[in-house]
């Protein structure tokens, strides 16, 4: 259970948001809104820990993700704007690699297979130089399939997909959902899952005619 | 732990081989500052002789200072150092990880070079014994000390010079025990001592400097 | 567009909304507030005005013991019978190489409470300090060459002191180059502080390898200050100097941390209700 209390965050010299708390259970996900600039990447990137908050807490399993360290980043997989695939690379390489370092290493037919039922029939062993990048992200998003992670974070995962990917994608987040995970994003696109699982939250606002 | 170290390190060096042309620049560039000298001070071999050490150890020196840039730069844009934060590892294994692999591909090509350069020099085959050691022991710790200060100016403007005015103070011990050595065997007083310490130094930089390392990271990255 | 349905559940009262309000809001620093009155002085509000008043008293006693340091050094010590009048240099050359190390010590104690405590007002210390050392580490050097003409016959020489203090000159400078190209405040200071702490550590080392390097290489022979037994006037004038130079460095490094925190806070309310800034 993932539990914020409190937050604040400073960036640069200006206040993104303070006194945020919010809880998020096993089987739920978290949409994050707001305009460009309310903090939502900032937001995430404090909750996985990436970035250190200036005031709260946040919690995980009832104990600061500080002190639980490296036991809490292996519960957390985080895909942001940038996909952290490296271009000399192949498909396959970049996931058995990202796969191995979070501590869970697969096999090559483990790897061919995500990449397969991402969608990348075919270009598994390209370098991902060659890819598009709606393919490239497809690569980083092959991750979740392999991953155990239980809380997702991604940071406009739809970007750059197309609509099956897209489809492929949200059919596998309400799995990860049903199946106890927990989910954060941030996208523009409404969530295909159960009303009940679904906490939304508002960044930041404006009056009504403001850009 | 270890497989994380060794994953790391592999697909570091993986990466390399695919871009071998980034794998000669800096070996390039050690050659040619070292030849550089005889045209700007003259052909006389008792000079060249009596400024070798200083020579080899200076463009060591700025050899590993320039390939420093790149040794988190792609990681960064890329977003796989992000990913590396978020490794349930030790980071500190990670940086170690990644700075092996920099030394293997930047620093080990220009120690077996110098052999073959010192005949330039004339040096005799005791004291380039003596250079191949002292480099041996000392361009690691510089490629160690060096991530530091190359972690504090991630993603920086003219981040590659103020690397230089961070790291180039910090490179001062290595550069005074490794030339010393080298100096003090073409002399005839022997290079034990500085071989000793260069070896301590390497001991306390592989102790401290990836975890200040790690540390500079985690700032830059926020 | 009405903001999106609400959250449907938050723990305890507080609001989770926050509205962007730059200038009204106010920022508190509840990390310091919370912490007793042994922090108290550790936030910019109640540091500002305490540095304020603190300020002029050490401009003042700067001025005085400077003022009778430089009387004492050029007319009450005595003429150095081996080095002639030359030798006054070193009642600026000394303390000032002194400071320069001391104010180098200082930074890396602000940098290291900074990092552990995650105090705000640390890092804006060490970036105050950070000038003042380096001019210190320059004058050194500088009046280090002026010693060096007359008594050595040459502007410099290689000396494991001097050099030395070269070497920590190019460390103020790149910390101070580091801080200059980070825009991001809390970067910069936590970066700085790291920069320092890896100088701090790494300044015995560079001391000793230098010492080392300049034995073996048998350079200088004579040092600045085993010359001749220094008399107690000598001894106290140089000692009246060194105060000066606190107190100066002190006052100057208060007055930049007060330019600091108003550039830092300009947009907090306590900022703007301050009687210098409404004018």
């Amino acid at each position: 259970m993932l539990e914020v209390a409190g937050l604040a965050c400073i960036r640069g010299d200006r206040k993104l948001f303070s006194d945020l708390s919010f809880r998020l259970e096993a089987g739920e996900l978290l949409h994050l809104h707001g305009h460009n600039g309310s903090g939502k990447t900032t937001l995430m990137r404090t909750v996985c820990g990436l970035m250190k908050e200036s005031d709260g807490e946040i919690r995980w399993n009832g104990e600061s993700i500080h002190r639980l360290g490296e036991d809490f980043t292996r519960d957390v997989v985080y895909i942001g704007h940038k996909n952290g695939i490296k271009d000399d690379l192949t498909g396959v390489e970049n996931l058995r690699v990202c796969s191995a370092l979070d501590g869970n290493p697969i096999t090559e037919r483990q790897a061919w297979d995500a990449l397969e039922r991402m969608g990348l029939m075919g270009h598994e062993d390209l370098p991902s130089r060659v890819l598009s990048q709606g393919q490239k992200r497809r690569v980083a998003l092959a991750r979740l399939l392999v991953n155990k992670s239980r809380l997702w974070v991604l940071d406009e995962p739809f970007t750059a997909l197309d609509v099956a990917a897209v489809d492929f994608l949200q059919s596998i987040i309400r799995d990860h959902i049903n199946s106890g995970g927990m989910v954060i994003l941030t996208t523009h696109q409404e969530v295909r899952i159960t009303r009940e699982q679904v906490k939304e939250l508002q960044l930041g606002w404006k009056e009504v005619g403001h850009v | 732990m270890f497989s994380a170290f060794r994953t790391l390190m592999g697909r570091d060096l993986l990466l390399a081989m695919r871009r071998r042309s980034d794998l000669f620049t800096t070996l390039f560039f050690f050659v040619i500052v070292v030849s550089l000298f005889p045209l700007g001070i003259g052909p006389e071999m008792n000079t060249l002789r009596l400024i070798a050490p200083g020579v080899f150890w200076v463009a060591a020196l700025l050899a590993s200072m320039l390939a420093l840039e790149r040794l988190f730069a792609v990681d960064y844009e890329d977003g796989a150092l992000e990913q590396m934060l978020l490794a349930p590892q030790p980071l500190f294994v990670l940086v170690l990880a990644k700075v092996t692999a920099h030394w293997l591909v930047t620093g080990l090509p220009l120690v077996l070079m110098a052999p073959l350069l010192g005949l330039q020099y004339d040096l005799s085959s005791e004291a380039l014994g003596v250079m191949v050691l002292s480099l041996l022991l000392g361009t690691p710790a510089l490629s160690l000390i060096g991530a530091i200060g190359a972690a504090l100016t991630l993603g920086l403007r003219g981040g590659g010079v103020l690397v230089s005015l961070l790291v180039l103070p910090l490179y001062i011990p290595v550069l005074i025990f490794g030339s010393g050595a080298v100096e003090a065997t073409a002399s005839g007083l022997g290079g034990q001592g500085h071989i000793s310490m260069l070896g301590a130094i390497l001991v306390l930089s592989l102790l401290l400097a990836p975890l200040a390392a790690s540390a500079a990271l985690r700032i830059s990255v926020e | 567009m009405p903001p999106v349905a609400k959250f449907n559940e938050v723990t305890g009262t507080k609001p989770y909304l926050y509205y962007q309000t730059p200038g009204t809001a106010g920022l508190h620093y509840p990390m310091n507030s919370r912490l007793i009155n042994w922090f108290k002085f550790s936030s910019p509000a109640t540091f500002y005005p305490l540095a304020g008043r603190l300020v002029p008293i050490f401009a003042v006693l700067a001025l005085a013991l400077i003022g009778v340091g430089l009387y004492m050094s050029f007319f009450v010590a005595p003429t150095d019978y081996k080095q002639g009048e030359g030798y006054r240099i070193i009642f600026v050359h000394v303390p000032a190489a002194w400071m320069s190390m001391f104010i180098y010590l200082i930074m890396a104690f602000w940098a290291a409470l900074g990092l552990v405590f995650n105090t705000r007002l640390s890092g804006m210390m060490t970036r105050a300090l950070a000038p003042t050392g380096a001019i210190f580490a320059f004058l050194a050097l500088w009046t280090g060459a002026f010693w060096g003409k007359p008594m050595w016959g040459t502007w410099w020489v290689w000396d494991a002191r001097l050099t030395s203090e070269l070497i920590l000159l190019f460390l103020y400078l790149g910390y101070l180059a580091l801080q200059g190209a980070i825009d991001d405040t809390r970067r910069a200071d936590r970066a700085g502080a790291l920069l320092v702490l890896v100088g701090v550590v790494n300044i015995p080392i560079i001391y000793y390898s230098v010492q080392w390097w300049n034995t073996l290489h048998q350079g200088a022979t004579i040092s600045m200050d085993n010359g001749s037994k220094m008399g107690v006037t000598m001894l106290w004038t140089m000692l009246i100097m060194a105060l000066g130079f606190w107190a100066y460095t002190i006052a100057v490094a208060l007055a930049r941390v007060r330019s600091i925190i108003l550039e830092r806070e300009a947009d907090t309310t306590w900022v703007s209700e301050l009687a210098e800034v409404r004018l």
